[in-house]
Order: C-alpha cells, then sequence, then structure tokens
C-alpha cells in the first residue's frame, strides 16, 4: 500500500500530548508510521492543522427509524440533493441523509468513526444494510437493551451472571457494539401507552424499576469487561426539571470502577446532556442546569458525557424513546411515526423546528454549549447532536465554531428575539471561555476513542494506530479574522486519510474507502439456562424464529471487525 | 332475454388466483381462478343467466368475456367482483388522480350474457388486446 | 434418503412465514414436500421444479416466435437498452431480494433511469398518506403478544394472507393474550361477506368507496358527539359499538389493505385511518399497519429510501433523485407514453396494471426478468428467466412489519441459471462499459 507523508502541518494529538507542533505524519500500509521512504507521496500541510480522523461516538445514521425519517419526510430532500460525480453516488436528505451522503458528507468533516446510537436487535440486519451502504467511514452499532424482556426480568431475580450471558449472546447475534439504554423500563411501558418518568417508576408488570436496570447493566458490562461502558438515554428526557432525574441516574454509578483491557475509565456514558439539563417546571421558567450536571461530571470521574447540541435548524428528531415522540407531536402537533418492537424497545420520529424566535429552543441551543464549556475534563467530554435530534451532523464545524469563539456566541445570542430570556435563564452569557484546538481535538478524537475502547486504533496520531488523518485549511498561528473561518475550515477537509487511504482532496471525495463494520465479539462461559430462556421466548413470543434471528451473511458484512472480549 | 346490467365492479386476491400464479399464468388453471366475475344470485337473476355462463362485462375503459359464477363472500347486491388479473385490469379505470395508482375498486361496469364467445387464456388476453404478434 | 431444511422463509406475501419446513432430496436437487406454508407458498416452492420450466433467455422474434439466447446476450441486449434509452423505467424489485434491488439501484443510477416498484400500484397510496400524516405502528410479535382488538379494514387476509391470523394477529397465544382467539375483539370492515368478515365479532359492511365517511365517522363517535342515522351504510348505532369496542381494548391494531388504498378516495383513505389511529392514542394503545403484498415490496421501498431518498416512484433522469407520485409513478409515465425502453423484474404489472398501460409497453424495448411465463413476458421483446428467490438462492427480505429476515437457498437452481442479482450484476458491468464509467 501507498506511503504518504503530511508534512510540516500544526498537529493537535491528545494521544500523544502534542499541542500544534509543526510535525510530519507519515502513512504506510494503512498505519501511521515513524517515517516513511523517499517515494512517499507528500502532502502539503504548512499553515494548515493536522488532527486524527475525528470519532462519532452517538449518531441516529442507519437503520428502521432513520429510513422511516427518510421514508415519511419527502421534503427533506428538497434542496438538498447531490447529484452522481464521479464516484460520487447521488445523495439527498438535509436532517436525514441517505447513506451514500452520510458517509461522504462525514469524511469531508474528517470523520472516521460513526457508532449508530441504537439498534433494535430484531432489525439488526436492517442496520447492518445501512452500515454496508455508507462509504468510507467505519461504523458499529449499539443494540438497545433498556427495555428488553429477557433484562428485565433477569435483573428482576438480580441475575448478573444471566444478564452478562445474555447480553453477550446478543452482541454476537446483531453484531453490535455496545449495551444501549435508552429511557429504561419506559418504552417496555409504552407498549401500553405508559411511560417512566422517574428511576423508581416500577414498569407495568415486570415490576422492575428503571434504576434497578441501569445498575444491572452497568454490572453486567462490567462483568464482560466490553470496550465501552454502559451508555446511557436517560428516562424523562426533555422535559422541564429532568435534570433531577438525570442527577438521579447518574447517581446510581457511584462506586463501581470500569473492568476492561481496552482502556477505557468510564462505568457510564451519559448521552446527549444537553436534553437531560432541564431545570423549572413548565415552558415557561424553563432554565439550564447544565452548571448543576457539570458539578457533578467533574467530581465523579467514571462518568462520560456527550453533548447533544442544538443548531437552530429544521431538523427530524428520532429517538427509542418512543413515549417521548408521542409527548413531542403533541407539542408541535407535526407527523408522528411509530414502532413498537417485540420484547425489546420501540421507537419515534417526529420533525423538529428549533427555530431561534422561541426562547426555549435559544435555551436549549445555550445549555448544549454551556456543559461543553463548563466541563472541566475534555477528554470526558464529546461533541455531539444527537444526530439528527438536535441538528443535523453536519453542523458540527459550527457547534466547534461557537465553541472556540465567544465572539460567534455573542453575534448569535444578539440574534435571538429572546435573548433576555436566554441571558437570565442560562449562564452563557457568563462564559467567555474559548476552546483551543487541543481540547477540540480531545473532545472530538482521543476523548470518544478512548470512551468506546478505540484507543489503540483510532482517535489519535501515534504511529501503530490506523492512519486516519485529517487536515484542515486553518492556520493556529494567524488569528482569526472571522469566526465563519473556523466553520468553513472544518466543513471541508483539505485531505483526509481513511486507514491510510486518501478519501478526501480539496474538499471533494477522491476514493469510497474500504469500511469495515466494527462489533464485539464476547466469549462467556456457556449457560444452559439462558439458551434455554432464549429458545422458549422464541417459540412462544417472537414473530421469528431462532435460527432467522443473527444477523449473519457477507452481504450484511463484507468487512467485519470484531474487537474480542474473552469474559469466560 | 338479453337484460344488461350495471354493476360497481371491484377486484382484488383470492385464494384460488395466488395458487393459480404461482403454478404458471399460462395455464387454465389462471383463467378458471381469475377470468370470472362473483356476482350476487340476485344480480344473476336480474342479469337472466344461470351460473357458470360466458358473459361481457365492459366499462368506459374496456370490455372483456368472463364467466359469471354466484359470489363466495356475499351477499353482496349491486357489486360484481373480479379477482386481480388481466381480466379486471381490462374494465377497470386507469385514471390515477395524479396519485400514480389506477382505480382498481370501484368502477361502473355493465354486464350482458355472451354464452358463445370464449374467454381467453391470461397472456394470450394481454396479448391480443396489445396487438402483439404471437407466433 | 431425505434432508429437511427448516427455518425456510416463504417469498409470497408480505406475511414473510419463517417456519416453513421443506423436504430435499439427499443430493439437495429435488424438492420433495412443504410442511407449514399454506397452500399459495406451496405451490410456489413445488412449481419451481415444473417440468416445462423455461431456463434460458429468449428474444421475441419478428413473427411472433421466441428465439432462445445466451445470458451474454441477454446481458447485451439489456444494457444496450438502458443505455440508449432517453427515459428507461426499471420497475418491479418486489419480488426479488434486497442485494438485487441494490444492483438494479447502481443500474438505474447508472443509465439515469426511473425505477419503481409494485407499491406503486399497491401501498403507494399508503405511502403518501405516511408522508403527510406519520404513522403510529409496531412488530407483528406486539400485535401476537399484546393486541386484544384487531381491525380488518379493506383487507381479507383470509385470502390474501392467509397464516396471517394465526401467526400473528387472531390465534396466537402471546404474553399477554394466553387466551389466543378469546382474548381478542375482530371488528372487519368490508363491502363483502368475506371469508375473514365471517370470522368478526363485528363486521361493518360498508358501502363500496365510501371508507373515508366510515373513518371519519369514528372519529367523531370517539368523541361522542352527534353523527347522522347511517354513515356509508352502517347504522350509527353499529358505528358507535366498533367506536367503543376500540376504545375499551388496552392494544389495538388496524390493518388495512387494497380495500382503502385503491378505492376512489385512495390516500385519503390511509390518511383518516392513520388519523384514527392517532385519536385512538388518547384513549388507549393503538397501531396500524398496511397488508404488503409481495414478499419483498417492503424491502424495495428501504433499499431505494436509504440509497436515494425516497420508497417509490423514483425518477433518477437528472442525476439526482426526485420523487412525485402521480408525475414519476410507471402507470402515468406509461399513459402518457414517456417512457422510452421497459425493465421488468420480480413482478408482473403485464397480469396487475390497467392494459392501457400494458399497450406501451408492448411498442418499446422491453425486457422482462422472471422466472415464469407471465403476461409481462408476452409483451415484452426481451424474457430473462431466473433463480427464484427464496427457494434458489437467499436473500434478505423485509416483511410487512418491515422486519428484516433473511431468506434461505433450498435447492438448487436449474443448471446454469442465474439469480437475479448476478445477472444484474453482469448488465451493470457492460452499462459502465457503454457509459465510459469507472
Amino acid at each position: 500500500m501507498s506511503e504518504y507523508i503530511i508534512k510540516n502541518g500544526h498537529v493537535f494529538d491528545p494521544v500523544q500530548g502534542i499541542k500544534g507542533d509543526k510535525k510530519d505524519v507519515c502513512i504506510k500500509d494503512g498505519k501511521i508510521v515513524d517515517k516513511v521512504g523517499s517515494s512517499a507521496k507528500v502532502i502539503d500541510a504548512a499553515g494548515k492543522t493536522v488532527m486524527a480522523g475525528a470519532v462519532e461516538i452517538h449518531a441516529h445514521v442507519a437503520g428502521p427509524k432513520v429510513n422511516l425519517g427518510r421514508i415519511y419526510r419527502p421534503e427533506d430532500k428538497l434542496f438538498s440533493c447531490t447529484p452522481t460525480k464521479g464516484i460520487e453516488r447521488m445523495g439527498g436528505g438535509a436532517s436525514i441523509p441517505t447513506t451514500f451522503k452520510t458517509g461522504y458528507e462525514y469524511a469531508k468533516m474528517g470523520y472516521a468513526v460513526a457508532m449508530e446510537a441504537a439498534m433494535p436487535p430484531l432489525f439488526s440486519r436492517h442496520v447492518h444494510e445501512e452500515i454496508r451502504d455508507t462509504p468510507i467511514i467505519d461504523e458499529g452499532a449499539f443494540p438497545v437493551f433498556g427495555n428488553n424482556w429477557f433484562v428485565l426480568e433477569y435483573l428482576k431475580n438480580q441475575e448478573i451472571e444471566n444478564t452478562a450471558a445474555y447480553c453477550a449472546w446478543l452482541l454476537k447475534a446483531t453484531k453490535g457494539y455496545a449495551i444501549k439504554v435508552v429511557n429504561p423500563g419506559g418504552t417496555e411501558a409504552w407498549g401500553w401507552g405508559l411511560n417512566c418518568l422517574t428511576v423508581n417508576d416500577p414498569v407495568p408488570y415486570f415490576d422492575i424499576t428503571p434504576a434497578e436496570i441501569i445498575k444491572g447493566l452497568i454490572e453486567a458490562n462490567e462483568y464482560l469487561g466490553l470496550p465501552h461502558s454502559m451508555h446511557i438515554h436517560p428516562n424523562n428526557l426533555g422535559n422541564p426539571g429532568c435534570y433531577e432525574t438525570t442527577l438521579d441516574t447518574l447517581k446510581l454509578a457511584e462506586g463501581y470502577k470500569a473492568k476492561n483491557k481496552f482502556g477505557r475509565e468510564q462505568v457510564l456514558h451519559l448521552t446527549h446532556a444537553q436534553f437531560h439539563s432541564y431545570g423549572g417546571t413548565n415552558w415557561g421558567d424553563f432554565e439550564s442546569k447544565a452548571k448543576e450536571i457539570t458539578d457533578y461530571v467533574n467530581a465523579n470521574k467514571n462518568i462520560t458525557i456527550d453533548t447533544g447540541n442544538v443548531t437552530l435548524d429544521e431538523t427530524t428528531t428520532m429517538t427509542a424513546d418512543g413515549p417521548f415522540e408521542h409527548h413531542l407531536t403533541g407539542l408541535n402537533h407535526l407527523k408522528w411515526a411509530n414502532v413498537d418492537v417485540e420484547l425489546e424497545t420501540a421507537a419515534g420520529v417526529v420533525p423538529y423546528i428549533y427555530s431561534p424566535s422561541i426562547s426555549v429552543c435559544a435555551i436549549q441551543w445555550a445549555i448544549g454549549l454551556e456543559l461543553a464549556l463548563m466541563m472541566k475534563d475534555p477528554m470526558r467530554c464529546y461533541i455531539t447532536t444527537d444526530h439528527p435530534n438536535a441538528g443535523p451532523f453536519t453542523r458540527y464545524p459550527r457547534v466547534i465554531k461557537w465553541l472556540m469563539s465567544a465572539k460567534a456566541r455573542e453575534t448569535q445570542i444578539n440574534a435571538f428575539k429572546h435573548k433576555d430570556k436566554v441571558l437570565s435563564q442560562t449562564s452563557i452569557g457568563t462564559l467567555d471561555k474559548e476552546l483551543s484546538l487541543y481540547e477540540i481535538a480531545q473532545m472530538t478524537r482521543a476523548g470518544p476513542a478512548r470512551s468506546l475502547g478505540l484507543t489503540a486504533m483510532c482517535g489519535g496520531l501515534k504511529p501503530g494506530m490506523d492512519a486516519d488523518v485529517a487536515v484542515y485549511n486553518f492556520n493556529p498561528d494567524k488569528p482569526v479574522a472571522n469566526p465563519d473561518d473556523i466553520e468553513k475550515a472544518f466543513s471541508r477537509c483539505a485531505a483526509f486519510f481513511k486507514s491510510g487511504v486518501q478519501v478526501v482532496s480539496n474538499g471533494d471525495i477522491v476514493s469510497n474507502g474500504n469500511k469495515r463494520t466494527l462489533w464485539v465479539d464476547v466469549k462467556v462461559k456457556e449457560n444452559q439456562q439462558v439458551m434455554r430462556d432464549i429458545d422458549e421466548k422464541f417459540i412462544k413470543y417472537y414473530s421469528m424464529t431462532k435460527n432467522n434471528y443473527e444477523a449473519l451473511g457477507h452481504h450484511f458484512i463484507p468487512n467485519p471487525y470484531a474487537l474480542e472480549v474473552d469474559a469466560t | 332475454m338479453a337484460n344488461k346490467i350495471s354493476l360497481n365492479l371491484i377486484s382484488g386476491r383470492t385464494i384460488q388466483q395466488g395458487v393459480a400464479i404461482e403454478g404458471g399464468k399460462e395455464k387454465p388453471l389462471y383463467r378458471t381462478a381469475a377470468g370470472i366475475i362473483e356476482m350476487d344470485k340476485e344480480d344473476l337473476k336480474k342479469l337472466g343467466a344461470w351460473r357458470n355462463t360466458n358473459v361481457r362485462v365492459s366499462s368506459e375503459y374496456g370490455s372483456v368475456i368472463v364467466k359469471a359464477v354466484e359470489a363466495t363472500q356475499g351477499p353482496h347486491p349491486g357489486l360484481g367482483f373480479i379477482p386481480m388479473g388481466p381480466w379486471a385490469n381490462a374494465v377497470i379505470s386507469d385514471n390515477t388522480y395524479s396519485t400514480g395508482m389506477p382505480t382498481f375498486k370501484g368502477v361502473p361496469v355493465t354486464v350482458e350474457v355472451a354464452i358463445n364467445e370464449p374467454i381467453l387464456l391470461g397472456i394470450e388476453l394481454v396479448q391480443k388486446q396489445c396487438g402483439v404478434k404471437v407466433g | 434418503m431425505t434432508k429437511t431444511v427448516t427455518d425456510v422463509i416463504c417469498p409470497f406475501c408480505g406475511t414473510l412465514c419463517d417456519d416453513v419446513e421443506v423436504v430435499v432430496s439427499d443430493d439437495g436437487k429435488q424438492l420433495l414436500e412443504v410442511y407449514n406454508a399454506c397452500v399459495i407458498g406451496t405451490e410456489k416452492f413445488l412449481h419451481s421444479q415444473a417440468k416445462d420450466r423455461v431456463t434460458r433467455p429468449r428474444m421475441r422474434q419478428d413473427d411472433g416466435t421466441w428465439k432462445e439466447v445466451s445470458y451474454d446476450d441477454a446481458v447485451e441486449y439489456t444494457a444496450q437498452m438502458l443505455a440508449k434509452a432517453k427515459k428507461p423505467m426499471m420497475f418491479g424489485w418486489s419480488s426479488t431480494n434486497c442485494e438485487a434491488q441494490s444492483v438494479g439501484n447502481e443500474i438505474a443510477e447508472i443509465s439515469k433511469a426511473c425505477c419503481d416498484n409494485t407499491a406503486a400500484t399497491c401501498h403507494g397510496t399508503s405511502l403518501i398518506a405516511v408522508q403527510d400524516i406519520g404513522l403510529p405502528s409496531c412488530t407483528l410479535g406486539e400485535v401476537k403478544n399484546r393486541a386484544d382488538r384487531v381491525i380488518f379494514w379493506g383487507c381479507n387476509p383470509a385470502h390474501a394472507h392467509p397464516r396471517h391470523m394465526s401467526r400473528y394477529s387472531i390465534f396466537p397465544r402471546g404474553f399477554f393474550t394466553g387466551k389466543g382467539q378469546m382474548s381478542r375483539k375482530l371488528i372487519v370492515v368490508d363491502p363483502r361477506i368475506t371469508d375473514t368478515a365471517k370470522m368478526a365479532d363485528v363486521h361493518l359492511q360498508v358501502e363500496q368507496g365510501r371508507d373515508y365517511e366510515l373513518l371519519d365517522a369514528l372519529r367523531v363517535a370517539f368523541k361522542g358527539e352527534w353523527l347522522p342515522d347511517v354513515v356509508a351504510g352502517i347504522p350509527a348505532e353499529k358505528i358507535r359499538e366498533a367506536a367503543d369496542m376500540m376504545k375499551s381494548g388496552r392494544f389495538g391494531i388496524i390493518f388495512f389493505g387494497m380495500g382503502v388504498t385503491q378505492s376512489l378516495s385512495k390516500n385519503h383513505n390511509i390518511d383518516e385511518a392513520i388519523a384514527v389511529t392517532k385519536d385512538l392514542n388518547e384513549y388507549t394503545k393503538f397501531s396500524i399497519m398496511p397488508m404488503r403484498g409481495h414478499y419483498n415490496v417492503t424491502g424495495s421501498g428501504e433499499v431505494f429510501a436509504w440509497q436515494f431518498g425516497f420508497p417509490y416512484s423514483v425518477d433518477l433522469t437528472r442525476g439526482f433523485a426526485r420523487y412525485n407520485p402521480g408525475d414519476t409513478s410507471t402507470v402515468d409515465l406509461l399513459l402518457r407514453g414517456e417512457l422510452d425502453a421497459m425493465f421488468t423484474i420480480g413482478s408482473d404489472p403485464g397480469a396487475h396494471f390497467p392494459i392501457s398501460a400494458i399497450k406501451p409497453i408492448a411498442k418499446i424495448p422491453s425486457v422482462c426478468v422472471d422466472p415464469h411465463l407471465t403476461p409481462t413476458t408476452g409483451v415484452s421483446k426481451l424474457h430473462v428467466p431466473v433463480a427464484f428467490n427464496g427457494v434458489e438462492v437467499g436473500g434478505n427480505c423485509y416483511r410487512m412489519d418491515n422486519v428484516p429476515i433473511d431468506c434461505r437457498k433450498v435447492v438448487e437452481p436449474p443448471e446454469g441459471m442465474l439469480t437475479d442479482e448476478q445477472f444484474l450484476i453482469k448488465v451493470r458491468d457492460r452499462l459502465k462499459q457503454l457509459k465510459g464509467v469507472a
């Protein structure tokens, strides 16, 4: 394979502690190496910023609810279609891009890896087909466990070993990556049109509380030693005052230590924290509790978060928090789609417009930024938009602009119709911190990679790691004339290498790459009881046979990469 | 007595039609299954026809010869049912009203006895209407 | 000696039963018996090995006879046809697997074609309604485990989805429905007393074509407001009885079919049915699900959607995807004489389109990929028989509730026959050469 040398760029690599020094980055046979021969192709990165490929820890980019969003929103394709261009397949969709467009847009921004945030296990084949059709970027998917009948029954009986054995089985059957929990217990209650809004609300019939589910899955995760931690979307998302439920959820992680061979240090990852940091009692006194949330996470080092920044766009919300989506359509009266999934989970989809003229949306925008500015350890706080829920992932460069430039934030605040309310209900007006490129690299590369247990592979430029290298037209030595230049630079790489292959050149796609599907293969002790329970539930309750459940076959996962875990 | 009656025509699936299409649309079984119009007993009386008589079904879109049989899922006076297939599609409405969907159900038709007219086989019927030469 | 292949998926209708068992000869070549499938599925499996099967492509001659040609000849004709056409249509896709559908999409993109699937004459109007109002739905296992109110509106599963009621909707004893049929109340809405209606607790024998009014009346009845004495042929008391039955359940499901998608109000019917479902969610838990016809029309919609952004009637002629049913849908394109080439696969428009839309197919260059002889092959210039999907080759398919199940290969296809995917790959590669594309 080819040799490349990216010369004279300003390198930002938290893995090696490089904070903008002019260094060469060498690529050979798909990996970062110390040096290459004289025939290596030279990429001139003088006056440019060089970072490892970014890592998306949570986005909804592949699967049944994503596609339901595409099907039921033809209007999302208006004005956002990109034609076939050379090797680039055609694409469309602003908030829910088609799979080809998804891969290209991530690559053009320098993203190397993306995690599909919620995979309903019964639909894993669908998720993998879409992942297969998303070019360039490596992807994995998180099966959801927090409303799964097996998990609810085992944890009711406090059978951690059985829970762990089932989790291992399900990860293998679905080729999944991590234990994802969405609205624990509440989405099973939604099967009857009900919900669980606190961690102590019992699930109808199963009579287990979200707190028990969360603790049980943390324990199962550490019992197995998985690369990533339990990844949670807590109960009560999106409601004024929900920060209390969030704190109750986070407190359940106290006392647990991460146990794994992948360098992961957290036992709980709180996702799209913005949606879970609300105070007040109604939409009128709605306020930010970002400080309360960050105070807690700053003090409790076994937790990581991602922000879920609101970008002030028209977008599409989609989540396995089925009851929340029903609630949302009641608020904005836009078309509502819902799918309850037998024995496992549910999903809902509702379009949403985050209008800068609405004070609540403006406050949400502020909260997302407050979280990133008030978290003390950028290695434990990652930039996301919970795509597409709080905004399309294509807005990451804009979020970076807001975080790096107090002036850009001020411009936006001044443009709000209800600026006074934003300032009174949040602390955004008092925060003049500007994140550095190094901190941005921590929050978008090294941090998420470590949280996912992928430190050996990606998120940095250390020799031996995958050669995922992004070069941006941004000169850290020059003062920023206009904050929009930050956004422009991060929107289109000057060059992007994925696994040592140049895939982007001057913002254009030059190769479809050879993406991998990442999944976790856990070996556990043989557990006859769990196997019998699985057989029984398939015969009695599922609508598919057990032998037809597992996502097998080359046509689903042409290029698998399994992280192996021995939990015997 | 050469009566002509009016009916509201719908088309749709039957098990026999399903089995017949998997057996091969060129075969006589397909004609037996789908080259029929199910009519209510009362409508057959009005038409003055015995069961299993060949009839001509006509609409503003076309006309076709099928066998009139007694309704198997009735009574439904005023409603005629031709299983989905080329016989039905010779007479149903091609008007999609800009939805892309023709109006397969709810087409006004007239039915008259046509004892001596043959019911064509499925592929034959389509080829004939399209003017396709068959060697 | 024989072998039994278990967990076989039946490739006929959207019920996509996956518990079929097929007994094959020891050498894996002969299909002997089929268990658990309905009579239609059984016929599909058994007939696949009929002695009179066409196993090689054939080209229609000027004198109307068929002449056998090689697969390579067929590939050449097809690629040339698509390369030269200004506005070709690639139609069907519903009776083949997702892998083949994906290759078909590549071909459509390279040749700047229109592509469409059988939803255009089936549940396309449902998709239009969903795009207006949304879709509260669930998987079939939820119906099995939770549903105590089942409504069949404008569909006749006893005939069209024969095992639906025994596998999912009426008879199974699920987790919360241990009494099986006794746990459920069934309402059927149909202008005829269909074999499905005969099983109903309540049959609303609606005046044909007046479903919209009846749906609307139900929404009024939910609110307990005034109704006229009769709506759509149904007395107000019966409407209220049905409304109360729905509201009093704890988990309800409306299954609907062609009775409402194909009758005059089309997508407006479905819009109103979804509105009924949404309204019911104010009182209890309710879902709605279309009874998809072909076993993989849902899959075609999914693959179109994730690759192009729209579920059917997609126009790629300008190099990017456009969608406008009525404008970009196959029947309308044919009626307006806009297509100059027709490629049909995994469907039979010749049997299921109005005759006025089939006549244009007979006049333009046309290819039909189908293991069977059909009215479409009867009017096409080139007939390319292929292996039966789900019998002689596996591949992913999507059930009516969008659940993906990977069909199995049960027996070998006849010697030398290609699968859809194999044929399409050859066409794609030849087309790339003709277009000078990498």
